[in-house]
């Protein structure tokens, strides 16, 4: 078949030739394929047995009250932080800004052994609140804060890029009237940055849900306290496929669904 | 307009570095990078030939790591032109890499469980695996004591924080042995493993982050191998004593489908051998052929 015919439907009536496809093929299939046989492989396992075992459903409620803390934090720090970098200029913004991107592009391992330098029990800040007797390491907190190191910045990027694209006549207008700062974002700028907002919220969400490696080093491995889902595919797979196949399956169907919000959200309006 | 546009591009960069970030997270190759001392570091070139002509692959249990890092020094230069491969990871890791179609010419395990498994799966034949070493377990402590722990009934005490390794990997199962043999002493009490098992605040995928946890002070107290308490001099140990502690066997076997099997068996005679078994000793493994 000529590619012509698969792609008739461009309004452009400009097709794509198998220069084209055929690369793009290829890297489909790489992320496409492994997708497909996870979900093949566990066809034949008796899922249900797995999927309620207690060590699944421990994880599953850890990663899911986890992973909303994570956002919630994530969403009232990250807005008025997007909000500033997106709506004023000043000294020292460049910084900020390369600071928020930072965790983005960190290897999630790097993010957990900087959160144990800071907050380790001999670490700069933690061994001044061991002083006082709190220790954070191994605990549910410290997998909150590996998850709003990694996932926060996917929020307040989806935030800054929906206030900026505000237009500013309309804060003019309002401020003319009388409104102060606040108003104006309250008001304004949140109910038109709204969509930009959710999407970042459910970017933050994911992220947060699939966060290993800070966790690993950070908060460590324990049933019911710190072992969240990815952790327990990890431990799981080196107990037998079964769990880990099963577990894997939740967080990609979950991941499906999410993007597939995200992407409505998108296209419509 | 611009705000759909910039949303899908932060939309594809997120997906892009979710997975990126999820590789170096949970996938075996990224385990292999971040538990191992690099490769590179012996692939040093041979000063008798430049040019190696033959490479070896070992899969090695973590607890062996300084000690195979030693012995294949010492194998490539007694074997010139040949350059060894590590890879090290918790045994079942090893094991899984091996179903899945990792091609090397070596396993060695720290337990018989994962031999006996790949035996049953054809990877290693059932004659042609041996002992080589033997280990036990002990009590680290980091620098310091800050749980003020001074012997092992200290374990037992409410909020002392102790990690081991998870109970998949080999050691993470002595651990758990050791602390139910302990409970047998009169000097510690029947509920010795149930009061110390409430302390514990992480079960590590693989021993030598118990180490790393530990020697952070991170942790009061740590159970690992005799051989990792070697490895890292500045953690205080308090030993285990004989009739409450395991003995772990470290067999090693030639993969069925080695590529290099000559060559393999050298090195595993390297191992058994004298100077195999010298540097064992010097990194706290009991050797199985005295030297």
């Amino acid at each position: 078949m000529k590619p012509h015919r698969l792609f008739a439907r461009n309004r452009n009536h400009d097709m794509p030739g198998w220069e084209f496809i055929l690369p793009s093929l290829a890297l489909m299939s790489l992320i496409g394929l492994p997708i497909l046989a996870l979900v093949w492989r566990s066809v034949n396992i008796d899922i249900l047995s797995f999927a309620i075992s207690e060590s699944a459903v421990n994880a599953l409620k850890l990663s899911l009250i986890t992973s909303t803390i994570s956002v919630l934090i994530s969403l009232i720090t990250g807005t008025p932080l997007a909000y500033i970098q997106a709506h004023w200029k000043f000294r020292g913004r460049a910084f900020i800004d390369l600071l928020v991107d930072l965790p983005v592009v960190l290897p999630p391992s790097v993010a957990g052994i900087a959160l144990l330098m800071a907050f380790g029990r001999q670490g700069t800040i933690g061994a001044w609140l061991d002083s006082f007797g709190i220790s954070i390491p191994f605990t549910t907190t410290a997998v909150v804060m590996a998850q709003v190191f990694v996932s926060a910045p996917f929020l307040v990027r989806s935030a800054r890029i929906g206030f900026a694209a505000i237009d500013l006549q309309l804060e003019e207008a309002a401020k003319v009237e009388g409104a102060s700062n606040w108003h104006v974002f309250r008001h304004i700028m949140l109910p038109l940055a709204a969509r930009a907002l959710v999407t970042g919220v459910i970017l933050c969400w994911t992220r947060a849900l699939g966060e290993f490696g800070a966790t690993l080093l950070f908060a460590g491995n324990l049933e019911g306290k710190t072992q969240t889902m990815p952790l327990a595919i990890y431990v799981g797979f080196e107990q037998g496929l079964g769990i880990a196949l099963v577990l894997s399956l939740i967080l990609l169907a979950v991941s499906l669904i999410l993007l597939t919000l995200v992407r409505s959200l998108e296209s419509h309006g | 307009m611009t705000i759909n546009k910039s949303l899908v591009l932060l939309a594809l960069q997120i997906v892009f570095f979710v997975n990126a970030c999820e590789a170096t997270g949970t996938s075996l190759v990224a385990k292999q990078g971040t538990n191992v001392v690099p490769t590179a570091v012996i692939q040093r070139d041979n000063p008798t030939n430049i040019n190696p002509t033959q490479t070896l692959n070992v899969f090695a249990a973590a607890s062996l790591t300084d000690a195979f890092m030693t012995i294949g020094i010492g194998f490539e230069a007694t074997h010139p032109g040949v350059k060894v491969n590590f890879n090290f990871a918790g045994s079942q890791i090893l094991r899984t890499q091996l179903e899945q179609g990792a091609v090397a010419d070596i396993v060695a395990f720290a337990d018989q469980k994962n031999m006996d498994a790949s035996i049953a799966d054809n990877l290693v034949a059932a004659d042609e695996y041996q002992d080589f070493a033997t280990n036990s377990m002990t009590i680290i402590l980091p620098p310091g004591n800050p749980g003020t722990v001074s012997n092992i009934k200290d374990l037992a005490r409410p909020g002392l924080k102790l990690v081991v390794a998870d109970a998949s990997v080999p050691a993470g199962e002595y651990a758990r042995q050791v602390l139910t043999n302990l409970s047998k002493d009169p000097a510690n009490g029947p509920d010795f493993n149930s009061k110390v098992m409430a302390n514990l605040v992480s079960n590590e995928t693989d021993v030598r982050q118990v180490v790393t946890k530990v020697e952070l002070g991170e942790a009061d107290a740590g159970i690992v191998y005799a051989s990792d308490a070697i490895a890292a001099q500045e953690l205080i140990t308090i030993p285990i004593p004989d009739q409450f502690n395991v003995v772990a066997h470290y067999p090693i076997a030639i993969l069925s489908h080695s590529p290099n099997r000559n060559l393999a068996s050298a090195f595993v005679e390297y191992v058994a051998s004298p100077s195999g078994q010298a540097i064992m000793s010097e990194w706290g493994f009991t050797p199985v052929h005295k030297p």
